[in-house]
């Protein structure tokens, strides 16, 4: 009988062992995975301070590798708010570094950041990764890295600190790793155009290996409100969640507890919940105990029978609950109805005017309309779909619309044929719209939440779920309605166009012949008819 | 030897020609003059605007009309194409030059009015047509010729360079084409006392050959197939002008029989016109009767002739002279037909010698 051995890996070496769930599936993939991470990154820690940012990219050709894979350095500057010291080498040296107990609307795809790319890079070509940051303190920290993969612990091998004259904030990283350009490069200069048109106030520069330069201006210095930290909504909790919540929190009784570490619970939502879960027994002297129904909430508790107020079981305390309570507790918090929806305040979507200059600035298209629903909620987590049309100026006519998909002011460039905004588009009734899918139209969808409902681990594309289906299929009908008016009141000023030179071309001619054909001199003015056939036209408009 | 001369006709008809068309002119002309979107207006040539007159033995326009405006963005072009045509026409008229239908399409291109494809520019023409009541011919707008005349009859050229020159059209044995020239010319003198008209070269040349125009002074006239419109235009006239009386022999089937008809009653394509048609001409053979009588080599009718009788039946051009409907009743019924050639089973002389004289004389004393 052979023998199993078990042995406990760490996170950094499971992702090791893993690494095509973050994205490094091949080299080319690698490359481009490795852009975005540390370009997100950077502007995610751009918006924290509402800085506009300014991100600077450079890959630069350090040797061949293999026949289809070359060894590159990696380097991405950023203004953004930099790191503090004591963080820098976690930072970048320890995979899933930090507690994240709140929800808030990240870019990051896996929270994993630049660390697995300097993993990858490491793996790769075991060299070390180099990061300087500053947050505007009068000292800039250097860090020369390495990550201790099977303890899953940073190693660094030099440190300098600098002095910061001009107060630089920001953060600089860079490391070597392999990967094929080549087959990227189309992908990559996709994301950074993509990335311009939902982060319309950032300024991006990519100098590639050839070193050709690659500019995308920002188109205003507006910024969208940052995002905010948020307590998890109890429809969107697991058992794992509860678990860490219960381990790090500091109260002593489920009041408490449900109160400070959830989204949209308060002292009543809390008490009712306890009751209705079977956490506290609530009871009045009359009848005893009372079931959930049989208790009259408004104007403070009290028995439906007797108008008497009641008396409740003490909270109990949270850390004592067993393994089964904490699964029961989560059913419970999934079934209770009286939650009030998530509060989508804590998002920040992008907004119709900064989502209109983005795609302008893009594709100058010769109309363009934006629409931002209403925020709406899946299972717990808030969400809001912001949805552009746009038509002709650099769209290309090709045979189906092209179709711009953004997750937290990120691109999503693979398995467009997944996605759920692919769906809505692909089954709607377009010629209601008269709109047919050889115009030069571009649909872009925007998802915001702080949890993007990602079908795959791959997290490219969203999954179908029907309350996002409405939301995007809704914000689609309003965006279309209106290029539907844009495209009728065209054609009626181009038909108005065509009929006019119609007339312009054949009266003259008509006034020829037919001054011939009478043997007269001189010709009939016509200019009075055709002025007519404008004035007529205006007028029966 | 009787002489006939009609002299002036042609001149007269130029005249005319050429003021209808300046009319237009100058109808189009003062509407713009004063500030308006000129207008056109002409009969409907819509199917249902086509009737059968049985007076006038033709199918004719009726009182329907159309008006082109050219105030109508959908009417605009063709319009102008028409006030194009019309002024292209006068000058071909006054010029005494011309075209065919092809040319008309390749000459707009001169003026920079390009007609979409040879449709567009004959649809024009016939809208010319229509709006001033002359066919095309007499604004010199002739088809490729294919029909040919002999017989002694002589004709006085108007066109240029030839005015006045005479010839006889006996003068050259294969017959000399109705062609823009010989359409437009005076008839000088004739000693013919009738009209043959012939479906096919063969026989044409045949009764030539057998001197059909001496024996019977005739004048032998191809059709070759549907008799074009100057051919029938052509054919009228010798009737009208000359006075005397037209036969016509066409292969035994429904299509020569409606061969014969075109000539006599017209064509509904040609309802906006006058002067094609010779209704008193008279439809000698080959007759379904013939067939029987004769014993004439056949072949058998297939279901289009089948159907075609069928259309013919109840074709109002049709309902006049009782000829007509007994004749079709003999093809369904022997469901046979026979063309012109098949007399030759009883020698290459025999329609000449036997059957041409019955057919003539016996048509002509009923007729009288």
């Amino acid at each position: 009988m052979a023998q199993a051995t078990f042995e406990e890996i760490s996170a950094s070496d499971f992702f090791y062992r893993n690494r095509d769930i973050a994205g490094f599936t091949n080299p080319s993939r690698a490359i481009f995975a490795a852009i975005r991470e540390l370009v997100e990154n950077s502007l995610d820690a751009a918006e924290s301070l509402k800085i506009p940012p300014d991100i600077y990219i450079r890959l630069s050709f350090e040797g061949e590798a293999s026949k289809d894979t070359q060894v590159y350095k990696l380097r991405v500057e950023d203004n953004g708010s930099g790191i503090q010291p004591r963080f820098i080498p976690s930072a970048f040296g320890q995979v899933l570094y930090g507690s994240k107990y709140k929800l808030k609307q990240m870019r990051g795809t896996f929270g994993l950041g630049g660390k697995m790319a300097v993993l990858y890079g490491q793996i790769m070509t075991h060299q070390p990764a180099h990061v300087t940051s500053s947050t505007g303190s009068a000292k800039i920290y250097s860090f020369k890295l390495m990550m201790d993969i099977q303890r899953n612990r940073p190693l660094i091998l030099d440190r300098k600190v600098l002095i910061n004259k001009e107060q630089w904030h920001g953060t600089i990283v860079e490391f070597t790793l392999e990967g094929d350009y080549l087959r990227a490069r189309s992908k990559i200069l996709e994301y950074f155009k993509q990335t311009a048109m939902v982060n319309p106030y950032a300024n991006l520069t990519f100098v590639d290996p050839k070193g050709r330069l690659y500019k995308f201006t920002r188109a205003t210095k507006v910024m969208p409100e940052p995002p905010k930290e948020t307590e998890p909504h109890p429809y969107g909790v697991d058992v794992e969640l509860l678990q860490r919540l219960i381990q790090v929190t500091p109260y002593k009784n489920m009041q408490e507890f449900l109160k400070n570490h959830f989204h949209r619970v308060g002292d009543i939502t809390a008490q009712k919940f306890q009751v209705f879960s079977g956490l506290t027994d609530a009871s009045c002297g009359k009848h005893g105990k009372l079931a959930y129904q049989d208790i009259n909430w408004t104007g403070g508790p009290t028995c439906s029978g007797c108008s008497k107020a009641l008396t409740f079981s003490s909270s109990k305390n949270p850390k004592k609950l067993s393994h089964q309570e904490i699964v029961r507790l989560m059913q419970q918090l999934k079934k209770f109805k009286e939650f009030l929806p998530p509060d989508a305040s804590c998002l920040s979507p992008l907004g119709e005017d900064l989502l209109k200059a983005g795609i302008m600035k893009e594709l100058n298209p010769e109309y363009l309309v934006v629409n931002q629903r209403k925020p709406a909620t899946y299972a717990g987590h808030p969400f809001i779909i912001e949805m552009g049309i746009a038509y002709g100026g650099d769209i290309p006519r090709k045979n189906s619309f092209v179709i711009y998909r953004f997750a937290n002011k990120i691109p999503l460039l693979y398995d467009e044929a997944s996605d759920v905004s692919y769906r809505v588009i692909n089954s709607m009734n377009w010629r209601r719209y008269k709109v047919s899918p050889d115009m030069p139209i571009a649909i872009v969808v925007h998802i915001c939440s702080t949890k993007v409902p990602y079908k795959t681990v791959g997290k490219e594309f969203i999954s179908d779920r029907p309350e996002v289906r409405k939301e995007v299929a809704n914000a689609l009908r309003e965006v279309s309605r209106q290029l539907q008016h844009f495209l009728s009141k065209r054609e009626h000023v181009d038909r108005e166009k065509r009929r006019l030179s119609v007339f312009a071309k054949y009266l003259p001619r008509i006034a020829e012949f037919s001054t011939v054909l009478a043997g007269k001199e001189r010709r009939p003015d016509i200019q009075k008819l055709i002025k007519s056939v404008q004035k007529y036209d205006t007028e029966e408009k | 030897m009787t002489q006939k001369k009609s002299k002036g006709v042609i001149a007269e008809k130029k005249n005319e020609i050429m003021g209808s068309l300046k009319k237009l002119g100058i109808k189009i002309y003062d509407q713009l003059d004063s500030g308006v979107f000129p207008t056109i207006t002409m009969p409907s040539r819509s199917t249902e605007n086509i009737h059968y007159d049985p007076d006038v033995r033709q199918y004719i326009l009726g009182e329907k009309s159309v008006t082109r405006s050219a105030r109508n963005i959908r009417h605009v072009k063709p319009f102008t194409q028409l006030a194009w045509a019309a002024m292209f026409s006068n000058e071909l008229t006054f010029h005494r030059k011309t075209s065919t239908l092809r040319d008309v399409y390749y000459s707009a291109q001169a003026y920079n009015m390009t007609f979409k494809d040879q449709q567009e520019s004959n649809n024009i023409i016939t809208d010319l047509e229509t709006a001033t009541g002359r066919s095309r011919e007499d604004f010199n707008i002739f088809p490729e010729e294919r029909s040919a005349v002999f017989g002694d009859l002589t004709i006085e050229y108007t066109v240029p360079g030839y005015e006045g020159k005479t010839l006889n059209l006996s003068s050259h044995p294969d017959g000399v084409l109705i062609g823009p020239a010989l359409t437009s010319s005076e008839f000088a003198s004739t000693t013919a006392d009738k009209v043959i008209a012939i479906e096919k070269g063969g026989l044409f040349t045949r009764f030539i050959e057998e001197n059909v125009h001496k024996k019977h002074n005739a004048v032998l006239v191809l059709t070759a197939g549907q008799a074009p419109r100057q051919t029938r235009y052509f054919i009228r006239r010798l009737h009208d002008e000359l006075k005397i009386p037209v036969y016509i022999f066409t292969d035994g089937d429904p299509w020569g029989m409606h061969i014969a008809m075109v000539i006599i009653s017209g064509s509904a394509n040609a309802a906006h016109l006058r002067d094609l048609t010779t209704p008193d001409a008279v439809w000698s053979g080959v007759w379904a009767s013939d067939i029987v009588n004769y014993k004439l080599p056949t072949d058998p009718l297939d279901d289009v002739d089948i159907k075609r009788l069928h259309e013919l039946q109840r074709d109002p051009r049709y309902q006049g002279d009782p000829l007509w409907q007994r004749e079709i009743k003999t093809f369904l019924k022997i469901r046979r037909k026979a063309e012109q050639e098949a007399f030759s089973r009883y020698g290459l002389t025999y329609i000449v010698d036997k059957y041409l004289p019955a057919k003539l004389y016996d048509k002509s004393k009923k007729k009288k």
